[in-house]
Formats: C-alpha cells, structure tokens, sequence
C-alpha cells in the first residue's frame, strides 16, 4: 500500500490538479454515485413487479392509482421531482421536530427517494408492457393444464416477461447512472459533484469534466458487459437452431 | 349405473359470442377408449366446442361431467362462470389439451415443460416427474431434445413435444384441437403416428381434425357439425361411407 502511494505520488508529481487529495474526492464520488443509483435500482426492481402485476388488474381502484402514478413520475422531470423532494418536505408543517427530520435534513435520502419513485415508475412500465406481450398460447396452455391464476403468474408470465424485459431494462439501468448526475444540484457529493468542486476549485472544466465523464463511461461499460451476459444466459431460448 | 366414471360428458351446451349463437346444444359422452372425431367448415363450432370442454371457454348453458363431477356455475354480471375454480383445476388436470399452435412454454426447454404440470400442478415429485418425461419422450421419439428450447425445435417436433406434455398429466381424456393444421405437410405424418399409437393403446380422445384419413381410421365415432349443430353422429363407416345429410355429402366431397 506503501509503495504504491508513493509510486502514484511520483506519477502526479507535475500534476497540480489531479492530486492524491482530489483523486480521493472523485472516489469518494464514485462510492455515493454507486450506492445511490444500486440502492434506488434494487428498490425499485422490487417495487416495480408488484405495480405492474397491478397495473394490469381488471380492478380499476388498483390500475389507475399506479397508472395515475407512472403517468405523473414519467410525464415530469426527475430534476423536479428531486428539487420537490428535497426542498419540499422542509415545507410540511412540523417535519423538523420528528425523527423523520434527521433522515430527511441530509440530501442523500431524498435523493434516494426521488431516484426510486421514478425508476420504479419506468420499471413498471417495463415490466407490464413485457408481461402483456406474453403469448396467449402460452396462457391457454398453462389454463389447460391446471394452472391457478397465481402459478402461472409465477411459473410462466414472470419469467418469460422478465427475460423479454431484460435488454430495455438494461437501457434504463444505465439512464438512471446518467440521470444520478442531477443528484450533485442538492449538494450531493456524487461523481458530478466532485468534477463540480475540482472545476470550482482549479477553474479547469476539461480535466475535471472529462475525467468524470470517462468514469461514467467504464460504468456504463461494465453494465452493458454484465447485460449483454445475462441475456445470453437467460435469452438463450429464444434464439433459433443452430444459434 | 357403470362401475368407473364415465371420463367425460358434455350436455345441451350452448355458446354465445355477442349475438352470434355459435354452439345450439351440442352434446357428447367419452367413455373409456373412445376416440371422438368432430369434423366440419371452418367456423361450424367445432374448436369452440372443444375448448368449452375444459372450459377455456365458458359455456353459456349446459352441464359438464368430468370423472362423475358435475361442474358447478353460477350467474355473475360478466355471464356465467365457474363457481368453484378449485374444481375447474382438478378437473382440468384430468383432460389434456394438444393446441394447434403447440404453446409450449417458450422459456423452458422441453424436458422443463414436460414435468412443469405434473410437479407444480400435481405435485408430483421431481425426480418421479423427469423419469416419466424421458420415457414418454423416447416414445414420441424426441430422447435428443430434451433440453432444446421450443424456438429450437421444427413444428413437428414441437407438437410431438406438447403430446408428451400432455401424456404427462396421465390424463382421463385427451383433447387435440387440430393438432396437424399449422405443421408443413411432411411433417404432418410422425404426429399423426403418435396419435395413432395412442388410439391404438386405447386412449380416450376427442379430436378436431381436417385429416379425413386419419379420422376414419382410428375413430370410434365421428360427429360432423354445421353451424353450432350436431348434424350428423355415427360410426366412421356410416359418417364417410353412407352420409346422410346433404350438406354432410357436399363437405366430404372431393374439392376440384
């Protein structure tokens, strides 16, 4: 560890921008760009599947709340929806004096908030266009053969609309990296935030920027990786003899 | 009164799409190792018959008697509809369907669709489920493909894939809904050759069918429908040798 301090320091050595100190912001960046956009993606995965098992209910007192709820978190920008969160709340009348105050007064949990809320929202809408695109052979089939409402949920609509939603999903995992940008506005020391503070600081806004900027690309890069493995694995059936 | 169950009995139904009546009161009995052919135009009923006898559709009137159980209905603002779907399930476990379109389950590879119905419907146990499969496979001649998924797969090997599907359920009462209609004619012939082996083993089966052939060659009653009606019924001999009905006649003409 040592050594390799000192081998980087000999390797910034002519180097007044890129120092130990800021490298270290930008890794901290990294490490808060990550936890929020995983965190907001894992919860909104988790959300989503129920929503638009809902979102396709023949009960409408369950389908329009949802719908209601996609159209208003897609039809807004996310830059909205964070600034309503974050400045918003402080409006409630006596937010400050509950326990809710002490999550709420740091900018990472209404980000965190805001992110999910509108993942979740294009996720749903993923996932129901997927599940509605699922051969009606296929539900005849599982009808036929005995299959409760719920099984078949389970045992063929899910797992063959989450595979059929896999490469869409994958665009909106990467939007969401991207859109996590907007998270430095409320003072968030993500990746941007840190390009931000090193461009204020140095007054160089092609190091700073293009430094972050080939970060989100190696990001962007190792989910496109990870996606294009998964749909092999799990896309395999659909591709014809001899594939 | 007979000492098993008859498999399966249809009574008076009756079938409406909006103002068409397309099924006027047809009725039917399976008993054991009867093989039941219903030919006819396109658009006599006869598919919606079929389908009306696992309740993919839902009959507007008369009685369904699987196994001596008499489905229960009851009236909703929607039409009637079954009363008990637990009973819709277990009764639908004794009939197996063969689609024309196969509908195998596309994300699972063929051994997968085979044991899907006997283990998670019936609760069967696995590795019981996947023995069955591979024997019921090597009978349908498809041993090499069990773990090829369907897209993998050629029409027919597909529809002799859904049949093992279906012998899976070791089923009261197989249903082909015009098994060969979608397959390239070559191929037509090894489908039909496992339902033969079936007629053959004494099979209980009710099919729809265009292969006047092979309908007269394995049926132990034919029944030829027009317009939602039972026209004519009978033994394979008398439905294609000695027709009684003039529209009957015109149908099993030979096309110019």
């Amino acid at each position: 560890m040592e050594a390799l301090t000192s081998r980087l320091e000999a390797l910034l050595a002519d180097n007044s921008i890129f120092t130990l100190q800021t490298l270290g912001y930008y890794g901290e960046g990294l490490v808060t760009t990550v936890q929020l956009v995983f965190l907001s993606l894992v919860i909104g995965l988790v959300a989503a599947v129920p929503l638009a098992i809902g979102r396709g209910s023949r009960h409408r007192w369950i389908s329009l709340p949802i719908f209601l709820y996609c159209y208003v978190f897609r039809g807004t920008p996310l830059l909205v929806q964070l600034y309503l969160i974050y400045y918003g709340v402080v409006f409630v009348e006596g937010i400050q004096d509950t326990w809710l105050w002490v999550i709420l007064e740091k900018p990472f949990v209404p980000a965190l908030i805001a992110f999910t809320l509108n993942t979740a929202a294009y996720t749903t809408e993923i996932f129901r266009g997927a599940i509605k695109a699922t051969a009606r052979g296929e539900i005849e089939a599982a009808r036929a053969y005995g299959m409760s409402d719920r099984l078949m949920l389970r045992r063929i609509v899910l797992p063959s609309a989450f595979r059929r939603a896999l490469p869409a999903y994958g665009n909106e995992v990467i939007f969401m990296l991207h859109a996590s940008a907007i998270a430095s506005v409320v003072t968030i020391m993500d990746l941007t935030g840190a390009a931000r503070f090193v461009y204020a600081r140095f007054y160089a806004p092609f190091d700073a920027f293009l430094f972050v900027a080939a970060i989100y690309l190696c990001l962007t890069f190792a989910i496109l990786y990870f996606f294009r493995w998964l749909e092999r694995r799990l896309l395999a059936h659909l591709k014809p003899a001899g594939g | 009164m007979a000492e098993t169950p008859i498999p399966l009995e249809v009574r008076n139904i009756t079938k409406r799409f909006g103002d068409t009546e397309v099924l006027k009161g047809l009725s039917l009995e399976a008993h054991k190792g009867d093989v039941i052919t219903l030919i006819g135009a396109s658009g006599s009923g006869k598919s919606t018959f079929l389908r009306c006898m696992n309740l993919l559709e839902q009959p507007d009137e008369g009685d369904l008697i699987v196994h001596g159980e008499t489905i229960r209905f009851k009236e909703t603002k929607h039409g009637r509809e079954p009363a008990d779907w637990k009973q819709v399930v277990r009764m639908r476990a004794r009939l197996s369907m063969v689609f024309q379109n196969f509908n195998l389950w596309a994300h699972m590879t063929l051994l997968e669709n085979i044991i899907e119905a006997p283990v998670h419907v019936l609760g069967k146990p696995k590795k019981e489920a996947i023995e069955h499969a591979r024997a019921l496979l090597e009978r349908v001649g498809l041993t090499e493909r069990a773990d090829a998924y369907p897209a993998q797969m050629s029409g027919g090997q597909q529809q002799r894939g859904a049949i093992a599907r279906a012998l899976a359920m070791d089923p009261e009462v197989m249903l082909f809904d015009e098994p060969t209609s979608a397959l390239d004619p070559e191929l037509v012939g090894d489908v039909l050759k496992v339902m033969r082996d079936l007629a053959d083993e004494g099979r209980t089966m009710i099919l729809v069918t265009h292969e006047m052939a092979f309908a007269r060659d394995v049926s132990s009653q034919v029944i030829y429908l027009h317009q939602g009606v039972i026209e004519e019924s009978g033994p394979p001999e008398a439905v294609f040798d000695n027709p009684r009905s003039e529209r009957l006649k015109q149908f099993l003409a030979p096309k110019h």
